[in-house]
């Protein structure tokens, strides 16, 4: 165990543990959109920054992402800094010329009192934050179907060179996880579609209930040793378990691995 | 064969010294990138197609050396005779035959092939006594131009893996270290971090595999003084990275290339073979347990690419992104094992530091910067190319003596140094030392060695849009404040351009800067601004004039500026022809005028009027 503080309050946090995670546990509400537990931090939304210093660092003080900086003994944050306030105020503002319409980056400008971007709106903006959020979940689930593509302002969560992606298996993963819901996909309980692709349910051979494309079935059979059979049965404790955290197949594939 | 010993090395110097000593004469032809494209290979050949049907006393083709660049392509393609240093510039292939005849057969010099001293307007003949070359002190370019690169036999003459034989012999990697830090070597690359602690702290990393990895993604636009070394010397380069792996028990190396440089992975795959027939890459070099082997990885041509962690990604065959390094790469670094990542033309320095002592390498520079610096020296001077000069020397040295002062005479405004996100420096400032420290002080950096010199025509607020916008366009996109902030900036600096601005502007500029600065994961957005910074710094003015009297003093910004025709107008008619849009009317001999509801500021007008009598303001 470490022992640090965080805003004036002495705080313990287990060894490796980010700091995001000792700031929440003491209710303190920070922005936060490219973390999620399911996958690795990213550092790609700069609003968890904070500001760290130590005693001995003779006033010195520095500005690091909370999401992906390990907490350390010692370490004095502040996460609401004048300093900090300042960034992440300005990274909302920015965040607001891009997306204007995503809610989710309207609420938390809001709570940082801004409700219109002060620079230029962009053009051709749209809800999508690149937080990358859904290209993580997709190459931790192991498939890698949407990448992003291109850099610098033009940047954006394609499938390859832009068309229907040949290893998306319809999983909704990146839908779900997308804080922004700019992920479009439609469902009618008997095909699916998603990324320009249509997949067709696998349906429980008793009730008729969907429960998960053909395609991902097949995977997870092939790949994560799944009875053949388990996806002809519905239940729907079962069916909600899968949706909840796809992290968890993940894990099985890697102690089969192991 | 297999060398396995100093001894062994020296010899095959002898054998190579004394076949040279058969030739009365030899023949450098820079085969250089810059030369190349101007026609060095077609002069080569023709030289072996005469030597072919004539014999000469005392010289044959193989006394011919296509060599690497010598810096100065502008004057290329640059033929030089050994033994007194002749200097032919844009030599064309039908000269070939005249040369043959008259300077190597005989002794007779040239005199249109000589180079003219712009400011003494005098022809001169050897080498050495130009001025481009006289103020240089070429340490890590010392094999360019002299040495044929795909000749390993060549730059063992010259000296080569003998410091390598030195340090695996009779030296501990912990000695290695030690001797590199005392030379006070710091990175090429940019950051200028010490090498020697670099190493130390890599190999302080226990683990059973580190690698070394030699940064050659060149991605600052205008620079290829990294380029010129991997196709000119590139055993330099894998001496230098052979030395870095035995100091820290690196087993395997690579080189990352941008692919836009063919020549150069032509050339180092070419050293990395001949090294591995040699047994200087492989098992036991020179007898010794020291095994370590070299690849070459080829980059996308990304500027974010030469970033460390992004480097590393992109090597181990992901996407080119750097990462936050709050673990960093000697630590945990490519598959996430203790990396050492140097610049090519920090590898360049290792094998003299260790033949002629650190204490040696120490004594030229400055205290805190070390050694020598190579630039690109571009822009309105009037010799333009690659250098290689000690720290500490000043930039009016660099611009004046070696560049031999701005074209035409004009006024000097400014010169950027650093590459892209580096910074412009004012007329004061010419007499800064330049080494990593005061550049950095005065809001500019060393950078890779780019440096871009200005006159008095260039406006600094299109300086500094036009760098933003590069950034803007080679941020990799994964952070907020550079990717939208860079973004917004570069809108700021267009409105301001076109007249649109407002007096609030520079304040949001800088306070958005500001943030860009302390918020950004890497280096690039970290240093963004510094283009916007450092003209704001020095030439304010000039942000005022545009935002307030929307006005571009240096008659650049369209949108500022009008075109009109003094009473000194002799009336020829030349710009009336030379408008395409039809915006000129006059008669002969009566003063023109423009109309400026149909002027677009295309400057064809200007072009056209031999009296110079059109007013930009
Ligand atoms: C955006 C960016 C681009 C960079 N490009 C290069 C490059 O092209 N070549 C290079 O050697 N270093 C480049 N660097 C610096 C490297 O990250 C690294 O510091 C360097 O290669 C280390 O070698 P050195 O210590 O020998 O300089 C770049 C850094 C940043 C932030
Ligand atoms: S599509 Fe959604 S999850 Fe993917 S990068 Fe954009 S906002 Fe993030
Ligand atoms: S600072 Fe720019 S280049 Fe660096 S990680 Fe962020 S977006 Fe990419
Ligand atoms: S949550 Fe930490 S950078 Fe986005």
């Amino acid at each position: 165990m470490v022992t640090l503080t965080i805003n004036g309050k002495l705080v313990r946090a287990r060894e490796g543990e980010m700091l995001l995670d000792a700031i929440r546990r003491e209710g303190i509400e920070i922005p936060a959109t490219c973390q999620h537990e399911a996958v690795e931090p990213y550092g790609a939304c700069r609003l968890c920054t904070v500001e760290i210093t130590k005693a001995d660092w003779g006033g010195w003080k520095n500005h690091v992402t909370s999401c992906l900086y390990p907490v350390q003994e010692g370490l004095i944050v502040s996460t609401h800094s004048e300093d900090v306030i300042r960034i992440r105020k300005t990274i909302l503002d920015l965040f607001l010329a891009r997306c204007p319409n995503a809610e989710l980056i309207q609420n938390m400008a809001a709570e940082y009192g801004i409700t219109r971007t002060s620079y230029e709106e962009v053009p051709d903006g749209n809800d999508c934050i690149l937080c990358g959020l859904c290209t993580r979940v997709c190459d931790k689930m192991g498939f890698q179907a949407i990448s992003t593509v291109g850099r610098g302002h033009g940047k954006e969560v394609a499938p390859p060179l832009g068309e229907a992606p040949p290893d998306c298996v319809g999983c909704l993963a990146c839908a779900q996880i997308c804080p922004t819901n700019y992920i479009k996909f439609t469902d009618d309980g008997t095909t699916r579609t998603i990324w320009g692709r249509e997949f067709e349910l696998v349906k429980c051979e008793t009730t008729g209930q969907p429960t998960i494309t053909k395609e991902f079935a097949a995977y997870l059979v092939k790949h994560r040793n799944i009875p053949e059979d388990y996806f002809t049965r519905c239940d729907s404790a079962h069916r909600e378990e899968l949706a909840k955290t796809m992290g968890r197949i993940t894990h099985w594939g890697r102690q089969e691995e192991a | 064969m297999c060398i396995t010993s100093s001894r062994q090395l020296k010899q095959v110097r002898k054998e190579f010294l004394d076949g040279d000593a058969r030739f009365e004469k030899k023949v450098m032809i820079c085969c250089g990138t810059g030369c190349l494209a101007n026609g060095a290979q077609e002069i080569v050949d023709e030289f072996d197609s005469i030597l072919r049907k004539k014999r000469i006393k005392g010289f044959t083709i193989e006394a011919v050396r296509s060599t690497g660049c010598h810096g100065f392509c502008e004057q290329g393609p640059l033929v030089i005779i050994e033994p007194r240093g002749t200097f032919y510039t844009k030599v064309k292939v039908k000269d070939v035959a005249d040369i043959i005849e008259k300077s190597i057969r005989s002794d007779e010099v040239i005199d249109k092939h000589l180079y003219t001293d712009p400011a003494t307007k005098q022809k001169i003949e050897r080498y050495p006594d130009v001025a481009f070359f006289s103020h240089q002190q070429r340490i890590a370019l010392r094999n360019l131009g002299k040495i044929a690169p795909h000749n390993i036999k060549d730059y063992i003459a010259n000296g080569g893996y003998q410091s390598l034989a030195k340090v695996l012999t009779t030296m501990t990697p912990d000695d290695v270290i030690t001797e590199v830090s005392k030379s006070g070597l710091r990175g090429r690359g940019g950051g200028g971090f010490s090498a020697g602690r670099k190493w130390r702290s890599c190999a302080d990393v226990e683990s059973d595999t580190h690698y070394v990895i030699c940064n050659g993604d060149e991605g600052d636009p205008g620079a290829f003084m990294d380029r010129s070394i991997m196709e000119g010397d590139p055993h330099s380069v894998l001496e230098g990275l052979a030395i870095a792996a035995y100091a820290v028990g690196a087993k395997e190396g690579f080189v990352y290339v941008r692919d836009e440089y063919p020549l150069a992975v032509v050339h180092m795959q070419k050293a990395i073979e001949d090294c591995r027939k040699e047994g200087l890459l492989g098992e036991n070099i020179f007898e010794t347990n020291f095994c370590f082997d070299v690849h070459i990885a080829r980059g996308a041509g990304a500027f974010v690419c030469g970033e460390s962690s992004a480097l590393m990604k992109s090597v181990a065959g992901e996407v080119g992104e750097p990462r936050a390094k709050y673990v960093r790469s000697v630590v945990k670094g490519l598959h996430d094992q203790p990396t050492v990542l140097n610049n090519v033309e920090t590898f360049a320095n290792i094998p003299i530091i260790f033949e002629k002592g650190a204490d040696w390498y120490a004594g030229i520079g400055t205290k805190k910067s070390t050694g020598t610096k190579v630039f690109s020296l571009v822009g309105k001077v009037r010799n333009t190319g690659l250098i290689e000069v000690p720290m500490g020397i000043t930039l009016r040295q660099i611009i004046f003596d070696i560049g031999g002062g701005i074209i035409d005479d004009r006024p000097f405004k400014a010169v950027q140094t650093g590459g892209p996100s580096g910074g412009c420096l004012p007329e004061s400032k010419l007499d800064l030392p330049v080494d990593f420290d005061s550049l950095t002080e005065n809001g500019s950096m060393m950078g890779s060695g780019g440096m871009i010199v200005m006159d008095d025509r260039t406006c600094m607020v299109d300086v500094a849009k036009y760098f933003t916008d590069f950034l803007v366009k080679e941020s990799c996109g994964k952070c907020v404040p550079c990717r939208e902030g860079l973004y917004q900036l570069h809108k700021l600096l267009v409105k301001i351009s076109e007249g649109r601005g407002e007096e609030s502007d520079i304040d949001r500029m800088e306070q958005l800067s500001e943030v860009i600065v302390n918020a950004s994961l890497c280096g690039l957005g970290q240093s963004g601004p510094n283009p916007l910074l450092s003209t704001l710094k020095y030439f304010r003015d000039e942000y005022t004039a545009h935002i307030r009297d929307k006005r571009c003093p240096a008659g650049v910004c369209r949108e500022l500026i009008t075109y009109n025709i003094t009473d000194e107008c002799t009336g020829c008619m030349a710009c009336i022809s030379a408008c395409a849009y039809h915006a000129i009317t006059g008669q002969k001999k009566k003063v023109h005028v423009i109309d400026q509801e149909k002027c677009t500021k295309c400057g064809a007008c200007v072009a056209a009027c031999r009296f110079n009598t059109i007013d930009v303001r």
